[in-house]
């Protein structure tokens, strides 16, 4: 072991920004993170051993003890639910015969939940050491179980289990875009850099990770800023259940997103740029390194790109499983091989971000947009779009839809034309944004698509009427339990708070007041809480009781007071206990001898 | 000619570079507060020194003053979730004041009492949470840790060590000691560093000093926090 830890130091240069990737790759060496691991780590990284106890224990992906050889995580997106996965869930734990959340006692094979892998569009879907299974059913479980019986490595299994498809149902203005290679960046060049730079301002611009910060703008920001020393950085941690329009981009068009972050590196005055791919696309980072490399060969990126004496590169860094990472600071931390908290603002990042450097965070559709306008001008992006949101928008369509996949729009379509074009029927209600966006309900189809009205990430579910609200509200809020990074009291305490009180509803054990007691729960989460999470975590409840609060009311029982547990389970050891199961016993619940 | 911010109507001089929380401290006026500690660099995790900027809410710990800004601190609407942010803290941990030789000395304790806290209204997690004793001097109650990160802080900015540090996701964050065994024994902690002695409530307390104070005779026995508060931290 001492050998590979001091190799894996060595290959980046014992620099403790590098942790996070050390332990990935520890991770996949040992199943888990050795004691004896962190020790010599915090030797050769000069830090606290409990820094790299925090990272271990902050991301979903890194061990303290010892996972399988074959680490099978499902995924516990509500898309995922909607396809069967409770039941595949149970057919995975009965043929591997393992229990959720355990590892078998033969050490080969573990198995577990973990948050939305992006793949809605093409699910059930699973991690199995944290590539990509698509489509899953019972016969590729089945195919699966033998894979792991004869401990056949990954390389050797079938391809048609790692298959991904991009599933690009309606192109647009960007995904229309044939380009050659480097023809964005000379425009650049040929244009001029201020030049550039007013046109994307006059493309009207907006970030496209859900914020809506002005591109132009926040470029101009950091070009101005004192300090010399910039970065690029390109969110591709695309973790809001829902969304996985990054996932395309970055498999059919990741030269043209690289393209942006180059000459966003040009504009701001920067030399280097990071990648931060979630982990959850790790079937991806072989293949954008190529695509890296392409890029150096063709002068595109390393020293005296074009010859303009302009010199970039891109590093790709990979995150290991927790969705605060998407919000830009959290990000940054992450990037610096630390947990992903959010930083308190200001400073902000376009002032001081990685290593306190001024830094520009833009999602992967918006460098892909900012390359587009390079090319075409402002002009071209403008006239597409309303008035406060030009031009268009990608979304990933999942759910309960004939054809769900990669839908590029004008901002201003309608979600009724939207529900059309993907082929929906009977729809209940459609969550635009993701989890902490905004459920519509079907009385609201005319709304529009835009920064002004519906805004969005990119996630757009569909849920027909067969689906009950309740347990869709009940998948987000505990999703958003389980990512809460713990920094702040509201978030990290209202969040749990907000399960147990929603659960106690939906399991029957609410009673009077204790909708009134939800209600009030979320606005402090929402009111307090330090970051975009916490600030969004109450809106699945918030959003669909404004819609639907007869819903609510109806699970209460109807008396002032209910026991929040149940009474006869609790007294269960007791009963073990005292070797008895008669009558007197038992004990009823209250609700019901008075209802 | 020095700068001015309002807080609840009252213009309050301040520094460039003070953050809203210097100012009002320095003005006499108190922001409830469990995270924060003047000597320390701001942390902004309790979220109890949450005031209103121009309609926004900011931590008052870590938001810079800025002239002309129009700050609400101390209302209705804000004390009541100061309450129940109190309260979290409360059911979070497993706090039991009749039992806790902190009782009287603790910020956590008078804080609650500062907003009129009566009980802890949301259910208990009831946390299973141990007891460090492995150091001849100092004692760890993990039950009692709010995650302010003072000791953390204190560690690393007084005593020049690095003792602790806050482990965990979520609501299974956790204090940690920087030795191979986890054990605070094991750690280069002394009873004289300020890290021992930090802790607004009573998750690291300094052995065989207890009860040497009684009850009722003790600090928010007598004071309400924000006198004391302003007090010790006015500068």
């Amino acid at each position: 072991m001492k050998e590979i830890i001091d190799n894996l130091s060595k290959k980046y240069d014992h620099r403790p920004t590098y942790l996070l990737q050390i332990l990935r790759a520890i991770q996949v060496e040992f199943h888990f993170v050795p004691q004896g691991a962190i020790e010599q780590l915090a030797g050769l990284l000069h830090i606290p051993r409990t820094q790299i106890i925090a990272v271990v224990e902050f991301y979903s992906f890194l061990h303290l003890t010892p996972r399988g050889r074959y680490d099978i995580l499902v995924s516990d997106s509500i898309t995922d639910h909607m396809l069967g996965k409770n039941a595949l869930m149970q057919y995975f734990s009965d043929r591997l015969t393992v229990n959720v959340g355990d590892v078998r006692h033969d050490a080969l094979v573990s198995l577990d939940n973990t948050s939305c892998t992006g793949l809605c569009d093409q699910g059930p879907a699973a991690l199995v050491n944290g590539y990509a299974l698509t489509r899953l059913d019972k016969a590729k479980i089945d195919v699966i179980k033998g894979l792991v019986d004869q401990q056949k490595s990954l390389t050797e299994w079938p391809a048609e289990l790692f298959h991904v498809d991009d599933n690009i149902h309606k192109p647009g203005l960007l995904l229309n875009l044939q380009t050659g290679l480097g023809t964005a960046l000379k425009s650049v060049f040929d244009r001029g850099i201020p030049e550039t730079l007013a046109e994307i301002d006059k493309s009207g611009l907006r970030g496209r990770g859900g914020a809506g910060f002005k591109t132009a703008t926040k470029w101009k920001f950091c070009s101005e800023e004192i300090e010399t020393e910039r970065y690029v950085v390109c969110n591709a941690d695309e973790g809001e259940p829902g969304t996985f329009k990054d996932r395309v981009l970055l498999n059919s068009y990741a030269h043209l997103v690289f393209e942006g972050m180059t000459l966003c590196a040009a504009i701001i005055g920067a030399s280097q740029g990071f990648l931060y791919l979630r982990g959850e696309y790790l079937f991806l980072y072989d293949k954008l390194q190529k695509i890296l490399l392409e890029r150096r060969q063709a002068g595109l990126l390393g020293n005296n790109i074009l010859g303009k004496n302009f010199s970039f590169d891109i590093e790709i860094h990979l995150g290991a499983g927790a969705y605060i990472c998407g919000e830009e600071s959290a990000l940054i931390e992450s990037l610096e091989g630390k947990p992903g908290i959010p930083r308190n603002r200001p400073p902000y990042p376009v002032t001081q971000g990685y290593l306190g450097k001024p830094t520009v965070v833009n999602n992967v559709e918006t460098f892909l947009a900012a390359a587009a306008i390079a090319l075409n001008g402002g002009d071209w992006f403008a006239k597409v779009g309303t008035e406060k949101s030009k031009g268009t928008k990608i979304l990933s369509i999942s759910g309960d839809c004939a054809k769900p996949g990669i839908y590029e729009y004008p901002f201003g379509t309608s979600i009724q034309d939207i529900l059309t074009d993907c082929v929906a029927t009977d729809v209940l209600g459609v969550q635009v944004g993701g989890p902490s966006g905004t459920f519509i309900s079907n009385n609201e189809f005319g709304r529009k698509l835009a920064f002004e009205d519906l805004a969005t990430g990119g996630s757009f579910i569909v849920f027909n009427n067969t689906r009950n609200i309740l347990d869709i509200v009940k998948n987000f809020t505990h999703f958003f339990a389980h990512e809460s990074c713990g920094f702040c009291t509201p978030c990290r305490v209202g969040t749990s708070l907000l399960q147990k009180q929603l659960d106690k509803i939906t399991d029957g054990h609410g009673s009077a007041g204790d909708v009134v007691e939800l209600e009030e729960l979320c606005q402090i989460i929402k009111k307090q809480s330090h970051c975009g999470l916490g600030q969004t975590a109450a809106n699945p409840v918030l959003t669909t009781l404004e819609r639907y609060p007869e819903l609510y009311q109806s699970q209460l029982k109807k008396i002032s007071y209910e026991p929040g547990f149940d009474l006869d389970a609790a007294l269960g050891t007791a009963r073990r206990m005292a070797n008895r199961n008669d009558k007197a016993a038992h004990l009823a619940q209250i609700g019901e001898d008075h209802e | 000619m020095s700068k001015t911010l309002t807080i609840d109507g009252k213009a309050i001089p301040f520094e460039e570079g003070q953050t809203i929380m210097e100012a009002a401290t320095a003005a006499g006026v108190y922001i409830p507060h469990l995270c924060h500690h003047p000597e320390y660099t701001p942390h902004g995790s309790c979220k109890l020194c949450n005031v209103n900027v121009n309609g926004r809410v900011c931590s008052a710990c870590t938001f810079p003053a800025a002239e002309g800004q129009n700050v609400i601190n101390n209302s209705k609407e804000l004390n009541d979730d100061r309450q129940k942010i109190t309260q979290m803290l409360f059911v979070e941990g497993n706090h039991l004041c009749p039992g806790c030789e902190k009782s009287g000395n603790c910020q956590l304790q008078a804080v609650a009492y500062h907003l009129n806290m009566l009980d802890n209204h949301f259910p208990h997690f009831y946390a299973k949470r141990v007891v460090d004793a492995s150091h001849p001097e100092v004692l760890i109650d993990h039950n009692r840790c709010i995650f302010c990160t003072l000791c953390v802080r204190a560690s690393q900015q007084t005593d020049g060590k690095d003792v602790f540090a806050i482990s965990g996701r979520g609501i299974n964050k956790r204090l940690i000691a920087n030795a191979p065994s986890g054990l605070l024994k094991d750690t280069d902690l002394a009873a004289t560093d300020a890290a021992a002695h930090i802790c607004p409530t009573g998750a690291i307390l300094i052995k065989r000093t207890g009860y040497q104070v009684p009850i009722g005779e003790r600090i928010y026995d007598h004071h309400d926090i924000d006198e004391v508060s302003l007090k010790v931290e006015k500068v």
